[in-house]
């Protein structure tokens, strides 16, 4: 069953000279050559071991490191129905501006991902648009309404990743435990954005010290927590799988972590902002470091660095959330929540987490990589053999987080400012460059 | 001093140069002719977003008394109703050439990023359930006036404390003066994390004998409605002041308008102990000061300098 889906690349056939190859899950770190035939990994070898081709580009990689090409499980591609913010196109130029090679994007578009028409819609406009392979999320209650179920069967048969009402929890617990139920059916991991709404209210940021000094109203970090608790137990009665969202407090690691050790189908994800950011920078009220959930305490992000290096959190989402000026040039309380993520991802991690040796390098690629296991995807590989879904890496390259020129059709980076260390020079995504950095200038051999 | 943005942003030097001044325009305003030409020329744009009686009244009577043209825009009836942004609004206003920005807004943060947008003087009349620096000016100069420096004093800020803009300038402006805040309420309507401003926090009025000064906050009727409290009974039985609360040697404030029979009891209200009338009093002179300071020296009347994205000198202080 096909459930990726992108525009035809011509395959491509590129030589990588005397690049660092690094790929803990198969087990590469070393210096070498890497060749890509056909759109296929074709062969590895000592650094000047391997001769180019004659119709291959061949690619100095000295100094530079080569990954296993990252896969997002959570981005917003805003496709139906919000296109001035991104559409397929220019969300996975982003994504492949970042390293990714594939991604996977949330049904909470206007209409909702809640049918085969729209799902089959979008597969159609991802074969003529999508620079990197795309999947589709569907959503779990029609209309993310929460009531009732969509008809996950057919939808999974259209090609439906999996199902989500993200952007909402399921606030019942009844009509989780029948997507649990039926999730034995029809199969697909039930994705959560874990929030109570009753604790989360009208709350616009952490509920804390900052949130108490601005007169903010607060999201109390238990609004999250609670629901991971209620929903791995439910996951666990059912003998089903989910897959916890965005985790931003401690809280909710640690009932994750429980989970886990209690032998639940659970995983996680934390986003790139969450293990970078905290509330006290949204003292300035940037409308940029809006997001739901909120941006936590530093003891938060310490727990969540922790579990992302310890594999309770399994893998790093950038929940890219595309919004329009309008949307965020307004008082913080009525600005939308979200912010971009996919082109800082990495650079974000690796300056504020890699440099200051708080992760190291291969957990990081590793966790960027591993999003595709969560969704039952093939996990890129740097392998003879394998489709070449890889990015070609200059950690010293030193870049400043602009206020607009993204990929991304949207400028609401909560990086934006930042210097960061480490570029994306080239993407390779299932065979073909999906990526190349303007000023990266490739020699043909 | 070019905005007024927050009482955060002062520093005790600051604050105490805005009450000198405060207290030589309450000079002016026992002449009879309460009026002088310091500010003529300038214009002064009230911009209100939510309804306001005193505050929005006393800044149209403070610049008119130092000689300003004033304008006042309220949301109800304009442009905004029909949809368009904070952001185009201030544009608009900007084409008239202002001097100072009064803006009044339900949004933490508005007056600060409104002064992000402009080079106009901004002065925060209140932001959300943020900050209220004006008011929190004229409560400081009101209880120096009667009780004089509030070093070492007992405040005890009492009520909903969540939801008040003034509870929080209050704290941060009577604490930068050397007083001990106490901020006492229902637990429902304490935010988690307030004492990171400075002030002690009960649930109680079990201490409060040993206050100088209790300042009641206003109850609105709709946090009934939202569960913080289950009654306006129980809040009553708990919270009031009441003659039984109030001792002899303590003054009374309240912000205004007065909930009668809920956050106070009437005889408090009315006692000699009330200093609510002086603060209403106090409006007026502080808010003169604080455009005095924002304006005086910023630059001449025939200055002109257009309103979007033109940081016009800071003003000096007198």
């Amino acid at each position: 069953m096909r459930r990726l889906f992108s525009a035809p690349t011509p395959p491509a056939t590129i030589l990588i000279r005397g690049a660092r190859l690094l790929d803990p899950r198969s087990g590469v770190d070393r210096e070498g050559d890497l060749l890509v035939r056909a759109g296929v990994i074709a062969e590895i070898g000592e650094t000047g071991s391997l001769e180019a081709p004659a119709d291959a580009e061949s690619v100095d990689g000295s100094g530079r490191h080569v990954f296993a090409g990252f896969v997002d499980p959570h981005v917003h591609l805003r496709v139906p129905g919000q296109e001035h913010k991104e559409d397929l196109h220019t969300g996975t130029r982003a994504a492949a501006a970042g390293g990714y090679c594939a991604v996977v994007g949330m049904p909470n578009t206007d209409p909702v991902v809640d049918s085969t028409a729209i799902l089959g819609s979008l597969r159609d406009a991802a074969l003529r648009e999508a620079r990197v392979p795309v999947g589709f999320m569907a959503a779990i209650s029609p209309g993310l309404a929460g009531h009732g179920l969509t008809e996950m069967v057919e939808l999974r048969e259209a090609g439906a990743i999996g199902f989500t009402d993200d952007g909402r929890p399921v606030v019942s617990a009844g009509l989780l435990r029948r997507a649990l139920q039926y999730q034995r059916l029809c199969g697909g991991v039930l994705a959560l954005h874990e929030e109570d709404p009753s604790l989360s209210g009208a709350g616009a940021m952490h509920e804390g010290a900052v949130s108490a000094l601005l007169g903010i109203a607060g999201i109390p970090s238990v609004s999250e927590s609670t629901m991971v608790a209620r929903d791995a137990a439910l996951a666990g009665h059912e003998g089903g799988r989910v897959h916890m969202q965005h985790l931003s407090a401690i809280e909710s690691v640690r009932a994750v972590e429980a989970a886990k050790a209690a032998g639940v189908a659970v995983t996680a994800e934390a986003s790139p902002h969450h293990l970078t950011l905290i509330d006290e920078d949204v003292r300035g009220l940037d409308t940029r470091l809006k997001m739901n959930p909120p941006l936590r305490t530093e003891v938060d992000r310490t727990a969540l660095i922790e579990a992302i290096r310890t594999g309770v959190i399994d893998c790093i989402a950038t929940d890219h959330a595309p919004h329009a000026r309008e949307d965020k040039d307004v008082p913080f309380e009525q600005a939308a929540m979200g912010t971009t993520g996919l082109e800082t991802a990495f650079a974000a991690l690796y300056t504020h987490l890699v440099l200051p040796g708080l992760l190291d390098l291969a957990t990081l690629v590793e966790r960027l990589a591993a999003g595709a296991l969560v969704v039952d995807l093939p996990v890129p590989a740097i392998s003879v053999g394998e489709p070449a879904n890889l990015c070609l890496v200059d950690l010293a390259a030193e870049w400043q987080v602009g206020e607009a020129g993204y990929e991304s059709r949207s400028e609401n980076c909560c990086f934006a400012g930042r210097q960061l260390r480490g570029r994306v020079l080239m993407t390779l995504a299932a065979g073909g460059v999906a990526y190349r950095e303007r000023a990266f200038a490739i020699g043909v051999a | 001093m070019h905005n007024l943005l927050s009482i955060e942003q002062l520093d005790r030097d600051q604050i105490e140069r805005l009450m000198d001044q405060a207290a030589r325009f309450a000079e002016v305003s026992d002449r009879e002719i309460k009026k002088v030409p310091t500010l003529r020329g300038r214009l002064v744009v009230n911009l209100f977003y939510e309804a306001s009686t005193r505050t929005r009244s006393s800044f149209e009577l403070a610049a008119k008394r130092l000689s300003a043209d004033v304008l006042n825009f309220a949301a109800s009836g304009s442009s905004v109703e029909k949809g368009e942004s904070l952001k185009d609004t201030i544009a608009t206003l900007g084409s008239y050439e202002p001097d100072a920005l009064v803006i009044r807004s339900p949004h933490v943060g508005a007056a600060a990023l409104v002064s992000t947008w402009t080079g106009v003087s901004v002065i925060n009349a209140g932001d959300g359930t943020h900050e209220h620096p004006t008011q929190a000016l004229l409560d400081v100069f009101t209880l120096t006036r009667r009780i004089g420096r509030l070093d070492g004093k007992s405040i005890w800020i009492v009520g909903d404390v969540l939801h008040s803009r003034v509870a929080r300038s209050n704290i941060l402006a009577f604490t930068k003066l050397g007083a001990r805040v106490t901020v006492c309420g229902p637990p429902t309507l304490i935010p988690p994390g307030i004492d990171a401003l400075g002030c002690e926090v009960r649930y109680d009025l079990r201490d409060l004998g040993g206050a100088d000064v209790i300042y009641a906050l206003r109850m609105q009727n709709e946090r009934m409605r939202e569960d913080y409290v289950p009654s306006v009974h129980e809040y009553v039985s708990c919270y009031q002041i009441n003659a039984g609360r109030l001792a002899s040697h303590q003054v009374l404030m309240h912000p205004g308008p007065v909930n009668r029979g809920v956050e106070l009891s009437s005889d408090v209200a009315d006692s000699p102990q009330a200093l609510i009338t002086a603060q209403v009093q106090a409006g007026v002179v502080v808010r003169m000061a604080v455009l005095y300071m924002v304006l005086a020296g910023a630059r001449g009347p025939a200055g002109g300098a257009t309103a979007a994205g033109t940081a016009s000198a800071t003003a000096q202080l007198a």
